[in-house]
């Protein structure tokens, strides 16, 4: 019956996403209050629904109900329970319910908080309701999660072990939460071109969920990044794979976004622009959907193979984007009043993060997306690599670092440059410092690399100790001084690794020794350990350093026989300032085995570093609620 | 920082007992040439993968391929030509400059100019505008 259950539930939700859409943007034009009240109605009630949905597949889950089709793909009797759970959306239907799910929540969320006026959040709403139209009708029409099998098998083929891993089942949902939460700020900016309120108010009213959707793209983002480091086993931290440029790509627009509405919030300026960069993060959540589930990435053929998921999610992607740029087409150039500043001033700063950043995402966008366009017109296939982001990627953001430190320390409207330089210049002592000691240290020809990145990523870091130095007095300038703080942390991380990585690749047997960075690693014996749903073989390495043992790391290397796949399960030992990192691979003879070793300088950097990025947008998001009461007297003043 | 340095410096010096990773070569130079060139590679039939990180076994193949060529002294853009004759330029990671991947190469800095140039103009009227006020 359960199965059942969901697919009533899911049929209601798209009832009530109906209703909600109709109500919801007819509001805009006529009687607000009692729509932007309908609508309200209608996305609690759809929240409900789609959790109800949600549960009955995780309790399907559960129980292993295989005799639905999704269950029985994708379940097997010997997983762990948390597994069996988190299984629900490492697939492509329940991760699609999950994002519904994740969709109806932000819904809820508008509904609940309702910034902005009645006309604003009711078309928002609308514009909420008309994308959970568009995805449940995709999910039962394409992507069934209830569809039961007949008759059911006795155990399920089991789940990717590669997805058996609690960083990858907490990571999906905390993308999606940032991709969808981007559907937030995509429903007011429309909301505002439909309703013609393109003022400060519409910002104002999508800053906490710009917010939200940031972080939790910031934090899914470092916890994939992190995932790939210990479980893939070669110890890099981003491959430059089509499906992590796909989070990135929405990070990066988000980023000029939160940037560009802190101006239109303050002074008016650029309300176009955000409004245009609102619609865009969103399209890029979107296109990274499609890239990921359409199967379009392993190869232009896959798409060709299964095209009806792919052509649905192409479909919505062009009535969504297209819609959206054709309204602010139409709406937008009536808009714009244009905006006073100096040259010399924190919008213009603001302007030069935004053209920087979108061009870090076109360099993205065209080595993900160029390969398959070409591959489709020409038949010519080529791939795009880490050598290609370095050469183009890497260059701006280096460029974006080292106008970064000068952007909060510039006036609105006006500012003095000398006087932001000479705040500086502390953190330019530092970086020069430190720059001659590793030029010094490092007298090798990889000096013109190394200068370009240490002397930035350190410029960065420097002037961040700056601002934290420097009295904070309020909630917002303390909230940008950590999300910068730990951009420079990152940063500082990949330079380190990139740069002073030692690694090693040994056949060992037990008693002998490989060398890899300061410390000496003995093989100890290699015994079996399996686990309830794999065998196993795992290694004793002892660690010394000077000669003393300071560790015994345990690497290991799994087969699933269900799923027919290996992974090795790296052992990471970590100072907080490197990593040991040691993968075991195949017996070679003579009880010898491959013993892949890292020694990764700087490396857990890259992750405190996303941390901290997350804890800014926690604080301002954290200021913004707290100050909202203070806010919402002032508006209840009229502003016009 | 002191462990970093203490590193680098171990780095530097080498390390003695090193076992010989498998089917590498004696000479260090030629060696440290062979791992550049694998990660300049892609592994044909895998996901993304350089042959470097690769477990596939034609990327083995093509590991040991890369070490011959070497040993009996071919450049590194010997290797790679008869690599891209053999399986396209799709076994590069870093694509060819040519016509086709024009927009690929220069499509970003045109970006950027184009993002500096309407920026530009925002700037120059926002100053024209600040100076009537």
């Amino acid at each position: 019956m359960t199965a059942e259950i969901g697919q009533l539930a899911l049929t209601l939700a798209l009832a009530l996403a109906t209703v909600m859409a109709a109500s919801g943007i007819a509001g805009s034009r006529v009687t607000a209050g009692i729509s932007r009240r309908i609508a309200s109605s209608a996305a609690m009630g759809m929240l409900v629904f789609i959790a109800l949905a949600f549960g009955t597949l995780v309790y399907a889950a559960a129980v292993s109900d295989f005799s639905v089709l999704n269950i029985a793909n994708n379940s097997s009797l010997a997983k762990p329970m948390l597994y069996k759970i988190t299984g629900v959306w490492g697939n492509h239907e329940g991760s699609m319910l999950l994002w519904v799910l994740v969709l109806a929540l932000y819904t809820a969320a508008i509904a609940f908080a309702r910034r902005g006026s009645e006309r604003l959040t009711s078309a928002a709403l609308g514009v909420q309701g008309l994308l959970a139209i568009a995805f449940l009708l995709f999910i039962l029409f394409t992507s069934n999660p209830f569809l039961r099998l007949d008759p059911p098998p006795f155990d399920g083929a089991g789940l990717n072990p590669l997805l058996q891993d609690l960083g990858l089942a907490i990571h999906p949902p905390t993308l999606y939460i940032g991709y969808v939460g981007l559907s937030a700020s995509f429903a007011y900016a429309a909301a505002a071109l439909i309703t013609r309120e393109v003022d400060a108010a519409w910002a104002r009213a999508a800053r906490p969920f710009m917010l939200a959707a940031w972080i939790a793209l910031t934090i899914g983002i470092t916890l994939g990044s992190w995932w790939a480091y210990y479980e893939l086993g070669w110890g890099g931290f981003w491959f430059w794979d089509p499906v992590e440029n796909a989070s990135l790509m929405p990070w990066l627009v988000a980023t000029a976004l939160l940037h560009s509405a802190l101006a239109t919030e303050r002074t008016g300026a650029f309300r176009t622009w955000t409004l245009l960069l609102a619609i865009a993060a969103f399209s890029l959540s979107l296109i990274g959907t499609f890239l990921v589930r359409s199967g379009v990435l392993t190869s232009v053929h896959a798409f060709a193979n299964d095209p009806e998921r792919g052509t649905f999610i192409l479909i919505m992607l062009v009535l969504a984007i297209g819609g959206a740029l054709a309204l602010f087409a139409w709406r937008a150039p009536s808009l714009e009043t244009g905006s006073a500043f100096e040259p010399v001033s924190r919008e213009t700063a603001l302007l030069v993060n935004n053209v920087l950043l979108v061009g870090a995402v076109a360099t993205v966008f065209l080595g993900t997306l160029y390969p398959l366009f070409l591959d489709a017109f020409t038949g010519t296939k080529i791939s795009v690599g880490p050598p290609f982001f370095a050469l183009t990627f890497v260059p701006i953001f280096v460029a974006l670092l080292i106008v970064l430190p000068f952007g909060p320390r510039l006036q609105w409207r006006k500012a003095l440059f000398a006087e932001a330089l000479r705040s500086l210049f502390p953190a330019l002592g530092v970086a020069a410092v430190v720059a001659v000691v590793v030029c010094f240290v490092v007298k090798t020809h990889l000096v013109a690399r190394l200068g370009l990145y240490k002397i930035t990523a350190w410029v960065i870091a420097a002037s961040i100790l700056d601002i934290v130095r420097r009295p904070v007095k309020t909630a917002a300038g303390f909230a940008v001084a950590l999300a910068h703080a730990g951009l420079g942390v990152t940063l500082m991380g990949v330079a380190g690794t990139t740069l002073w990585r030692a690694e090693t690749l040994s056949l060992l047997a037990p008693g002998e020794t490989v060398q890899v960075g300061p410390y000496t690693l003995t093989m100890g014996r290699v015994e079996r350990a399996d686990g309830p749903n794999y065998a196993a073989i795992r290694a004793d390495i002892d660690v010394s350093d000077g000669g003393r043992t300071i560790a015994t790391l345990t690497p290991a290397k799994r087969v699933y026989p269900t799923e027919q796949q290996e992974t090795a399960e790296t052992a990471i030992r970590t100072t907080g300032l490197s990593d040991l990192y040691v993968a075991l691979g195949d017996e070679r003879g003579k009880g010898r085995f491959v013993v892949r070793a890292y020694y990764n300088p700087l490396a857990p950097f890259i992750w405190f570093g996303g941390a901290i990025m997350a804890m800014g947008g926690f604080a301002s998001l954290w200021g913004r609620i707290r100050a909202r009461s203070a806010r919402n007297a002032i508006d209840a003043v009229p502003a016009e | 920082m002191r462990h970093v340095l203490l590193g680098l410096f171990l780095l530097l010096c080498g390390s003695a007992q090193a076992a010989p990773a498998p089917g590498a070569l004696s000479n260090p130079a030629m060696e440290t040439r062979a791992r550049a060139l694998q990660k300049e590679l892609r592994c044909v039939v895998c996901q993304g993968e350089s042959i470097d990180e690769s477990n596939a076994p034609i990327a083995a193949d093509i590991r040991k391929l890369i070490r011959e060529r070497i040993a009996s002294g071919d450049s590194d853009k010997q290797i790679k030509d008869y690599l891209v004759s053999r399986y396209g330029d799709f076994v590069l990671m870093k694509p060819p400059l040519e016509p086709s991947t024009w927009l690929l190469w220069f499509g970003p800095a045109a970006v950027l100019l184009a993002g500096g140039g309407v920026g530009a103009i925002v700037v120059t009227r926002a100053r024209k505008r600040a100076r009537t006020i």
